[in-house]
């Protein structure tokens, strides 16, 4: 192994690691229908939307190579199909990659 | 020490046919494909997905790679984007506290907080005895941990026969599977809210800064929420 990418991952699982651990022990004092519980209950579920949507709208990586147009339309249709399909999760999901994937290839 | 039938009873949950382990899979396949293109060899691929387990960390750490950041730089960003496992592990942890359970287990355990496995837990934790819920939890993770490492395997392997379209439809499989998930989920006015008002600031705090719009916009959209709820659900 090359010693610079193994620094780069223990690096970065000491990082990943290091706010599981301080979760962890937060929530030792935290009853489970206690306000502060609540709270961070909200901010999880508000901060995991925002992760999601700004993966969506800002990618990075291979999906930032994609017109945003494509990345809309991909949205919307999964959502469309997430309700006709009574709340699936497995066809919008796995549609989305096709739909994606081909509409990709026409648009270079 | 652990109880092996709820331990069992985590696994089998996560295999359930519309769970959050096929977006694990397909975006853990997308990140051993996108590994092996680094120039990682197998063994640092197998090694990252299993001592960080938590997919943005991953993206983060092989962009700061390819840009030739710094061991501190990679540690800050990824210290950033994944700090949302923090109020994560806070939201799960009590629904899985006993007093005869150990607490070597909930320090170890915490490891398994990843999207996936965290939405497994919140949709079946009601159904388990409270004393047993952290064997339970414990099971959830060894298979989404699992199914992790061993995506990133046949990503790594399958690199040579992914094209540019199947990589970017596979990218995509994550958020859309959680963007529908997190619909599905919105059932109360606090939690809609939460949901909704993360999805807009998120993007929105991203113009002032983009390493800090998910903390930020996560902080304030469920700050909102929490009061938003408190006025209207009680």
């Amino acid at each position: 192994m090359t010693a610079n990418i193994v620094l780069a991952i223990l690096v970065t699982s000491l990082a990943t690691y290091i706010s599981r651990f301080l979760g962890a022990l937060t929530s030792e004092k935290i009853g489970e229908t206690s306000k502060i519980y609540k709270w961070f209950n909200c901010v999880a579920y508000s901060t995991l939307a925002a992760l999601i949507s700004r993966m969506l709208i800002f990618p990075s990586g291979d999906l930032s190579d994609v017109h945003y147009i494509l990345r809309i339309i991909v949205i919307l249709l999964s959502i469309l199909i997430f309700y006709v399909t009574k709340r699936n999760l497995v066809y919008p999901t796995i549609l989305s990659a096709i739909i994606l994937a081909t509409l990709n290839s026409f648009a270079i | 020490m652990i109880n092996l039938k709820y331990f069992i009873k985590g696994i089998v949950c996560s295999k359930k046919f519309d769970s959050p382990a096929i977006a694990l899979g397909a975006s853990f396949i997308a990140i051993g494909a996108l590994l092996k293109n680094l120039g990682f060899n197998i063994q640092e691929s197998i090694f990252s997905t299993f001592l960080t387990y938590a997919l943005p960390g991953s993206l983060v750490m092989a962009e700061s790679m390819l840009i030739g950041a710094s061991l501190v730089n990679i540690f800050l960003a990824v210290w950033l984007v994944n700090s949302r496992l923090f109020p994560m592990t806070v939201s799960i942890m009590p629904l899985l506290k006993h007093d005869s359970q150990p607490r070597w287990k909930y320090y170890i355990s915490c490891h398994f907080v990843a999207v996936s496995s965290w939405l497994i837990l919140k949709s079946n934790y009601e159904e388990i005895n409270r004393k047993y819920r952290i064997d339970f939890w414990i099971g959830i993770g060894t298979a989404t941990w699992l199914i992790a490492i061993f995506s990133t395997v046949l990503g790594f392997y399958a690199a040579d026969f992914l094209s540019k379209d199947m990589i970017i439809g596979l990218a995509i499989v994550n958020p859309i599977y959680f963007m529908c998930a997190m619909i599905g989920v919105m059932k109360t006015i606090q939690l809609s809210s939460a949901i909704i008002l993360g999805a807009f600031l998120g993007p929105i705090f991203y113009f002032f800064s983009p390493e800090w719009s998910v903390l930020l916009g996560g902080l304030v959209a469920g700050s909102i929420a929490y009061f938003i709820g408190e006025v209207y659900d009680s």
